[in-house]
Order: C-alpha cells, then structure tokens, then sequence
C-alpha cells in the first residue's frame, strides 16, 4: 500500500503540490487525472524519490521514503517500476538490451536466463521480433510497448504510468490501456496511472483521484468519479473551461 | 551606484554557487570511482570513444603542428645561425606546451562536445531518472567511466600527437630546409630530458580530467529542450578551451 500525507512542493515561488493526501491500495489500478501542468507527474517523481518533498510523507509497506537516501532508497526502488511519459528508452541500445537492462544490471541471472525473460516480456507486450531494432526505429505506441516490458521485466510489485498513452492515437490508446489491465491481471503489481484520458481511464482502473490546485479534491471508482457532484471533477470529465484548469502549475 | 553593487553582487554569488555545484559534482564522481561495481564496459567504451576516434584528428594537427614550427623555428634560428637548434625547439615546444594543449582541444572539440550532448539529451529524454528508478546510479554508470577514460586517453593521444609532430618537423627541417638528419635528432637528444616528458604527462593527465569533469557536468546539468542541450555543449567547449590554457600558464607558471 502506498499512503501519501500531506505533501508539500514549491519550486522556487510556485507551489505545485499544496498538501496531497492519496492512499493506492495494494494489487489495485489508481488513476490521477488532471489538467495538464496540475502536478500529477511532479506527484509521481515523489512516490519513487526522484523528488524530495518540502514537507510531507509517502508510505511504502510502512516506510516512510521521504526520509530515505543512497542504497536504502535503491532497495525501495528495486520494487518500483516506472514507464516514463516518453519512454526513456536508452537511445543508444537495442530493444532487446533495453528490456534486459534491469536483469543485466541488477541481477546475477546467466545470458540464457534472461535471454527467456526478455522474450517472455516482449512477448507479453505483443513485440516479438523487434529484439534487436533501436528505439529510433520504433513507433510510439512501441516505444510504450517496450518501457512497459522494461518495467515488467524485473516484476515490482509496483508500476507508475506517467502519461503512457500521450501522443497515441485512440486506438493505440485503448491497445496500451488494454495492456496495462492485462499485465496487472497476469503480474498482480499495484499500479498508479498518471493520466488525462476521459473516459478511456475509467476502464482500467479500480480507483480515480482528481488532482485540482495542488490538491487531491476527489477519490473513488470510476463509477463514483463519473457521477460525481463535485463541480471540478464534473466539469473536467465533461471537458468544460474552468474544469481543474491549473495552466500555471508544473506537470 | 547600488544597483552596481547589486549587479556584481548577484553576479558573484551565481558564479560561486556555480563553482560549488561543479566541485561537489567532481569529488562525487571520483567518490564513485572507488565504489564498486565498477562499469569496466563502460569505461573501455569510452576509452574507445576519446582515444580511438580521436585518433585521426590527433595525427593530423600533430604533423602539421611539427611542421610549421620546424618551418618557423628555421626561420628564426636561422637569424641567428643556429639552425642546428630546430630539433630541440620542434620537439621541446610539441612536448612541454603544444602537444598538451593542442591535443586537449582537439579532444575536446570533437568527443567533449559529443559526451556533453550525449549525456544532455539522456537528461532531457528522462534516461538518466530511468536509470535513478531502476537504482542504477548514473554517476557511475554515465559520468564516472567518461572521467577515467579521460584520464588514461589524453597522455596517451599526447604522447601520439607528440611523436607525429616531431617527425613532421622531421619531414620539413631535413627533406625540405635541407638540415642533415643527424643534426635533428642528435641535439634533441642532448636538449630534451625526461623532467620534460614528465612535465607533458602531468599536463595532459590534468587536462584529462578537466575536459571531462566539465564536459560531463555540463551534460547532466543541461537545460530543458534542444535548446538547452545546444547551450550545454557550447558552454561545455568553450569553458574547456579556455580553463585549458588559464591551467597551462598556471602549472608552467607555479607548479612545474
């Protein structure tokens, strides 16, 4: 379970984050959504301590990681699987070397080894046979296909989506969307999607937070989210102005 | 008169804080050099990269080093009737200045500049926060092979770019001003001692690791977008070029 208290974050004189208070349960899907620039990425940089908060906690399993630094932090992380916005694929090596990467890095695994595991977790993301293309030759709802079979690969009990279908057409969208669900199903991880996809979300995911002004303003199922009376929440599902605009903060 | 103050002021505490992020980045990386697991690979890689690639841009600008200061050098001991000097003035200036210095630019210019943009764009294109989240620590894993790799290539590519320039001031002085090749070598022989080979290794060794440690810390503290990339690899070359030279005159001046 991850529980975030009262999170703070300024950078220089804007504040992004004022005071998020979150619970991600275990084995479930949660989904931030939010306008754009409203924090939800800085949000999630926090949860695998990329970013240190002002002020505030995030619970892992009772740990606070907050306050964890250097080989302490690595083990948490160890733990954590993370498919970035653009991927983050290493430009300068293979497919096949970028989702072994991890194995390679952190493991004691023999070649043949992790010659099976990658080709189970290219498989698994429907991308046999694209082993030993560079990410440059890969299309972009690939490119997602392949930092998914990256952060899979290691089994974390945990995956963060940051955005993982921006720039994908609707049915790429819906494709990756589909995969998420899928591998959740087939790993059991506890998965936390940072998202703007209304309504596609609301069918992957067990729970949806709205993120408003630095603020988690609204949490529940999907199906609470959509019949939500909150006027910010409503307005933002329905895509009217003034619907969770925070134009000014940082994404 | 406060807005001066003010300007020089603010001025002043930017480049200091700038100088303290560089020197913090710098014992971090030499920190990380003693910590295992050592990226070996990554290390031979860049090896590879500074030494084997540079190589044709080092043999060039050394023999063409050597043979314009053969060609100069005759000129002015020729004023003089000492022509028979032109051995040990090629090779006591490509040993002690210019191969060092010239070497490190070249250096610089073609892999510092490569190494700046190929680690600032692994920061804008988030890889080097993949490799944080993975708990891969980029500055092993990015920054420290690239330091070292530094340190071992440049004395080698000066010892190299020193070779090639003494014997292309060889080609000038002997097959084209006519001076016998006896009397080139000889008197290097009898001028040049080891104290000035020792003080080009220690020359190019530093500059080693100052071309990388400010190229790599350019990279991974590069701004946003292509921009800030372009920006970052720039600063990097210029910075480099010019604490090249402001070291230079310090260690022959104080040190050396």
């Amino acid at each position: 379970m991850i529980e975030i208290k009262e999170l703070y974050k300024s950078f220089g004189k804007q504040q992004v984050l004022k005071g998020v208070n979150l619970v991600i349960n275990e084995g479930e899907v949660t989904a931030v959504i939010g306008r754009s620039g409203g924090g939800k990425s800085v949000l999630l940089k926090h949860i695998v301590g990329l970013l240190k908060p002002d002020s505030g906690s995030i619970f892992i399993n009772g740990e606070d990681i907050t306050k964890l630094k250097g080989a302490k932090l690595d083990e948490f992380r160890s733990d954590i699987g993370v498919v970035f916005q653009g991927g983050a694929l290493f430009d300068s090596m293979t497919v096949y070397d970028n989702v072994a990467f991890p194995l390679t890095e952190k493991t004691k695994l023999n070649k043949k080894e992790i010659h099976e595991k990658v080709t189970k977790a290219l498989s698994d993301v429907g991308l046999q046979g694209m082993e030993y293309k560079y990410p440059a030759e890969l299309s972009g709802g690939m490119r997602k296909r392949v930092a998914l079979a990256r952060a899979l690969i290691a089994h974390p009990k945990i995956i963060l989506f940051d955005e993982p279908t921006t720039g994908l057409d609707p049915i790429l969208v819906r494709s990756i969307h589909k995969l998420i669900r899928d591998t959740q199903k087939q790993y059991g991880f506890t998965g936390l999607i940072i998202s703007h996809e209304i309504p596609e979300i609301f069918e992957i995911t067990d729970r949806v937070a709205m993120l408003y002004d630095g603020r988690i303003v609204e949490v529940g199922t999907p199906e609470e989210i959509q019949k939500s009376e909150n006027l910010i929440v409503k307005n933002f599902i329905m895509g009217i102005e003034n619907g969770g605009s925070n134009e000014k903060g940082k994404s | 008169m406060i807005n001066i103050v003010r300007f020089i002021g603010g001025h002043g505490l930017n480049f200091l804080s700038f100088l303290g992020k560089m020197f913090v980045f710098l014992f971090e990386s030499l920190y990380y050099t003693f910590i295992p697991p050592f990226k070996f690979k990554n290390f031979l890689r860049q090896v590879r990269f500074f030494g084997n690639k540079s190589m044709i841009v080092v043999v060039f600008t050394g023999a063409f080093s050597g043979m314009v200061l053969a060609l100069q050098g005759f000129y002015a001991l020729n004023k003089f009737g000492a022509e028979a000097l032109l051995g040990p003035v090629v090779a006591l200036s490509l040993i002690r200045e210019l191969g060092p210095v010239l070497c490190a630019l070249m250096v610089t210019g073609r892999a510092g500049s490569a190494v700046t943009a190929e680690i600032g764009i692994m920061r804008i294109t988030e890889q080097i926060d993949a490799l944080t989240v993975m708990a891969v620590n980029p500055m092993k894993y990015v920054v420290v092979p690239n330091i070292l790799a530094g340190i071992v290539t440049f004395p080698l590519l000066t010892a190299i770019f020193d070779v090639i320039g003494i014997y292309g001031g060889y080609m000038v002085s002997v097959h084209a001003l006519g001076l016998s090749e006896g009397t080139y070598f000889s008197q290097m022989e009898l001028y040049v001692d080891m104290e000035d080979i020792r003080i080009g290794l220690y020359k190019s060794l530093s500059f080693g690791l100052l071309v990388t440690w400010i190229c790599t810390f350019m990279g991974y503290n590069s701004g946003y977008g292509a921009r800030g990339v372009s920006r970052a690899t720039t600063n990097a070359v210029v910075l480099s070029s010019v604490v090249i030279l402001i070291w230079d005159y310090m260690l022959g001046a104080f040190l050396l």
